[in-house]
């Protein structure tokens, strides 16, 4: 067999290595597997490697990663094979060059995870009803063969495209979690393609009408150089959006920053890093942004040299040939086609916040130099998702805050001037199907998926070949928790007409793996070679040594699709006869040709022993400088080359309303002000929430423990409806109901609840929710452009249980 | 004064409470659920305004994360019938296990619920200001885990000369029960102790187990 098993590590030590910590701890343990590698010599710039007398030993590692927003260090302590203790980056001279990259409170908790109870610990079979949740265990040989004897009679019956890996960011470092299976399919003759994230739909897609690429944002040491910052639904003390975020906007403010946060609720951003805190209506931010304009431009605040030179669409003077008649930007902002002038009343109305603050933001935004405008993500999951981002873009040009330092040209804002971390390092290779469907779809796909074409934003074929018949998901709870309806969801995956089998490979029987035909079980990446780059941010690489091997009959996702690969007869081409850690040599090598010339090698990174190379950034830099500078020699990749206020490619699309040329403010298609409010009175929203990253950790004591599962009430909506502190309150609009414990408190305005989104769907035997899974109440329905995920687009109703 | 007394510093302004020091410390001790040396309180106040369409939002809110105080005058030392608990020359405040009766006078003594019965034992708990970390040379497990480096520690005069005096907040009671060894900046919303139109909002969260 020319393929390496991913296991023992010891194989891999050298025998010095070997002796050495065989006099350290004794034969059984090694006999065992039970320890990392070589331990190496300490060198000047290296942490020490430290062997306290009762023998733990010091190693730093990265924290495993989900889908947070941070990238983090762990510094692990271990003794007799078992994790004891577990700190964080002590890498000395914590300056904002390279900052620490200290892990928060899940990353913490992990001994709780790690040592869970209820790990999933063998491969299993479904016995009762699918959704049921009855398994027996069974063998690896027989998971497996059932596995691979599915995708053949799959392939076979219906074709590759009948096959899908659905999106999941469960286990996220590189040779861990889907990107495996990916790896596997794409080398089978492909799975069905999907395009977007649950996170990012329309700021990744509309950004770049706009700009013409995603790479919007400064990198981050230049946040200090701002003036005022703008926090819009942006939350980075609690989804961290790169590790330190929170930690450089406080520097930002101490360098002088005034800082205000927009945002339905007072976020733990809004209390620790504003200055302000202005709540504003859900859904209802581009009303915000386009009475902001109206009163920069009105008060001849907006940078007129920088317009010109750079924007288009701007005036009529601005127009793209052939449509000078069209309405710009200015026209709809002063209502001179629509009759409506955007003004701070007209928005007040709109957003509940008053005129003479809207006025006083925007005037502060249009005056105050250099000043960033930090778009959120929430505000971009809703119903027509794309507005807010287009609208906060144009703000940043109208006023020039692009292409300076401490600027901010808003939009997804990956970081200047590559883009920033890779992400997917581990090569997935590619997929020989060449349909893809918007992410958000794919329960369409199940239930018409041949039916489905351009107007459902399939790409890459007229009509889909397939319905799908055939899901493997791999560290992924998007078949039920995290997609929205989870009542329809499960509905349909009942259905064994629809899906015919479903596989699912993780380490938790999430609400997901109930709906499984077929379970197996994954080691933890305490338990896996594993490497991550940043997040959206960093300019760093995180090893992941293997602490120890796998407990139980659990692997890694790489050996089960290795093993699998071995029974579709493609083991060769699958491995490259590389391990885990040998892949993980292969990406070092890969960032050493590409973004980190001088990163040593996987050796000398574990005889270091910080867990992380990091290179320091002395000179930020800015994205859209030399368009700035010169921007008819550095166009932009839109078509007129600059940037694109009104968009010709919008306008050709020919809905205007719903898709504009310009950013407007749409009313969403469940609102406060629709019909609808009658019954459902309550916007409600699913936040981010400390304790988990989307659904992982939500078994966790300590979290539970910090930050319980509640939903959040202003007083004045809880007292209307006689609900206190701690009552059991039913949530629930015509998607379902879910019974959870009340929070009334001030930090939510009124008309909006929030139920933080990633608690596992618990239904009683009447189908409601016993634990606070938000998606019970949203909707499948998804966004006109971006085909992207609405979900924060609720509206609700609460009464005592 | 002049005698050594070790104090906690507490920047409240840029406090998000992540919590992330009160799972460092759980993590190091091993502290199960209900056992909370060190805490963040969620503290809130003010009212909603309505305003024709608009609401106003005259509402404030701020952390504090707080442990021992490792009391100058510790009513827990002086309440305990075994003599379990001394005062460091350092001014830290331990218990002694093997004297602990587990009686919990000193429970109810404290006035910042830091002394925490730990009902798997039949003993008294509370944070150690992590002397062993300290004799290593090292800092707190709390200290070194905040992400936005709100946390620090040194000798109290040292902080008061940095910072100035700042145990007068709400929640903490009136500092003159028990002359608390602990630096607060406080955060803009911070009101003084005993405000009456403010409340620990996260109440359930920083209760230990009774």
């Amino acid at each position: 067999m020319s393929r390496k098993e991913g296991g023992p590590v010891i194989s891999a030590m050298d025998r010095r290595c070997f002796l050495r910590l065989s006099a350290l701890f004794g034969g059984g343990l090694l006999a065992s597997g039970g320890m990392i590698s070589c331990l190496g010599e300490k060198e000047s710039k290296s942490l020490p490697v430290t062997m306290e007398d009762d023998g733990t030993v010091i190693v730093r590692a990265g924290c495993p990663s989900h889908n947070c927003g941070g990238r983090c260090v762990l510094k692990l302590h271990i003794r007799e094979g078992e994790i004891t203790r577990i700190e964080t980056d002590d890498r000395p001279n914590d300056d904002i060059t390279d900052p620490q990259l200290r892990a928060c409170i899940r990353g913490r908790s992990y001994r709780r995870r790690q040592y869970h109870p209820d790990r999933l610990k063998y491969p299993m079979k479904r016995i009762g009803e699918r959704g049921e949740g009855k398994f027996e265990r069974i063998t690896w040989d027989e998971a497996l063969d059932i596995l691979a004897s599915q995708l053949n009679r799959v392939k076979e019956q219906y074709g590759n495209s009948a096959i899908l890996v659905p999106y999941g960011t469960g286990s996220y470092n590189q040779t861990n979690g889907r990107q495996t299976a990916a790896r596997l399919m794409n080398l089978f003759g492909g799975s069905l393609g999907f395009y977007n994230s649950y996170s990012w739909a329309c700021i990744s897609r509309a950004t770049p009408y706009v700009y013409g690429t995603g790479v919007t944002g400064n990198q981050r040491q230049d946040w200090v150089n701002s003036k005022y910052i703008i926090m819009w639904g942006w939350n980075p003390a609690e989804m961290r959006d790169g590790t330190n975020s929170e930690y450089f906007v406080k520097k930002a403010r101490e360098n002088g920053a005034k800082v205000i946060c927009i945002d339905p609720r007072m976020t733990m951003s809004a209390v620790s890093l504003a200055d302000e805190w202005v709540p504003i209506r859900p859904g209802t931010d581009t009303a915000l942004m386009s009475a902001m304009a109206y009163v920069i431009i009105s008060e001849e605040l907006h940078d007129k040299d920088f317009i010109q030179r750079c924007c288009t669409g701007f005036d009529s003077s601005q127009m793209p040939e052939g449509l000078e008649n069209e309405e710009s930007y200015r026209d709809y902002i002063f209502g001179t086609v629509d009759g409506t002038p955007k003004t701070p009343g007209w928005a007040e109305k709109i957003t509940g916040i008053p005129a003479r603050t809207i006025a006083r933001i925007a005037r502060e935004y249009g005056s105050i130099k250099p000043a960033m405008l930090y778009q959120g993500y929430g505000m971009q999951r809703r119903a027509y998702g794309e507005q807010p981002v287009l609208g906060g873009c144009v703000l940043a040009a109208i006023t020039g805050n692009v292409g300076i330092p401490g600027g901010w040209a808003s939009g997804i804002a990956l970081q200047a001037d590559d883009g920033g971390p890779f992400w997917n390092v581990f090569p997935t290779g590619r997929n020989p199907v060449s349909e893809r469907i918007p992410v958000f779809l794919w329960t369409e796909a199940v239930l018409r998926g041949r039916e489905m074409g351009p107007e459902d934003g399939v790409v890459g074929a007229e009509r889909l070949e397939n319905n799908i018949r055939l899901i493997w998901c791999v560290a992924s709870n998007i078949l039920i928790n995290q997609h929205a309806d989870v009542n329809r969801s499960a509905k349909i995956l009942k259905d064994e007409s629809l899906v015919e089998f479903i596989a699912f490979q993780d380490q938790f029987m999430t609400p997901s793996g109930r709906f499984a035909d077929l379970v197996l079980p994954v080691c933890t990446q305490f338990e896996v070679w594993g490497l991550q780059d940043g997040w959206k941010y960093g300019d760093e690489v995180i090893i992941n040594p293997k602490i120890y091997d796998p407990p139980y009959e659990t692997k890694s996702d790489y050996q089960i699709c290795a093993e699998i690969s071995e029974r579709l007869g493609i083991a060769e081409e699958y491995t490259q006869g590389r391990d885990e850690k040998e892949w993980i040599e292969w990406a070092i090598n890969r960032y050493r040709n590409t973004r980190f010339p001088e990163i040593p090698s996987l050796d000398e990174l574990q005889k270091e022993n910080t867990g992380v190379y990091s290179v320091p950034i002395r000179n930020p830099k800015v994205a859209f400088a030399d368009f700035r500078r010169d921007p008819e020699n550095n166009p932009l990749n839109t078509p007129s080359g600059r940037i694109e206020i009104f968009s010709r490619q919008l306008y050709d699309m020919g809905k205007p309303d719903e898709i504009p040329p310009v950013p407007k403010y749409i009313q969403e298609w469940e609102s406060p002000f629709g019909e609808e409010s009658r019954r459902y009175p309550l916007q409600a929203l699913g936040h981010h929430y400390m304790p988990r990253v989307h659904s992982t950790h939500d078994q966790i004591d300590w979290l539970e423990e910090a930050f319980p599962q509640r939903v959040f009430m202003n007083p004045i909506d809880a007292q209307e409806r006689g609900i206190k502190s701690g009552d059991e309150v039913r949530v629930f609009n015509d998607r379902g109901e879910m019974v959870i414990p009340c929070r009334v408190t001030k930090k939510i305005m009124p008309g909006v609840i929030n139920i933080p989104q990633g608690a596992w769907w618990e239904p009683d035997e009447n189908g409601v929710d016993r634990r606070g899974c938000v998606n019970v109440l949203t909707s499948h329905k998804w966004t006109p452009l971006a085909f992207g995920n609405a979900q924060h687009t609720i509206m609700c109703q609460v009464g005592k249980a | 004064m002049g005698k050594k007394q070790l104090a906690f510093y507490f920047d409240s302004t840029s406090c998000s409470g992540c919590k992330t020091c009160q799972v460092a410390c759980k993590d190091k001790y091993d502290n199960g659920s209900g056992i909370l040396w060190r805490r963040v309180y969620e503290v809130t106040g003010g009212d909603w305004i309505r305003d024709g369409h608009a609401w106003i939002p005259n509402v404030f809110s701020y952390h504090i994360s707080m442990a021992c105080n490792h009391c100058m005058e510790p009513l827990c030392l002086e309440s305990c019938p075994n003599r379990a608990i001394e005062k460091k020359e350092n001014g830290i405040v331990l218990i002694d296990t093997d004297r602990c009766m587990g009686c919990r006078y000193c429970e109810w003594a404290c006035p910042y619920g830091a002394l925490q019965f730990d009902r798997n034992t039949g003993r008294m708990t509370k944070c150690t200001f992590c002397d062993d970390y300290l004799e290593g040379g090292k800092k707190p497990a709390c200290v070194t885990a905040c992400p936005m480096r709100v946390l620090d520690f040194g000798e109290m005069e040292e902080l008061e000369k940095l910072h100035g005096k700042g145990n007068e907040i709400f929640p903490l009671p009136p500092s003159h029960h028990t002359e608390p060894a602990v630096v607060i900046k406080p955060h803009r919303n911070a009101r003084m102790a005993n405000n009456r139109d403010i409340k620990i909002d996260n109440l359930e969260e920083v209760k230990h187990e009774q």
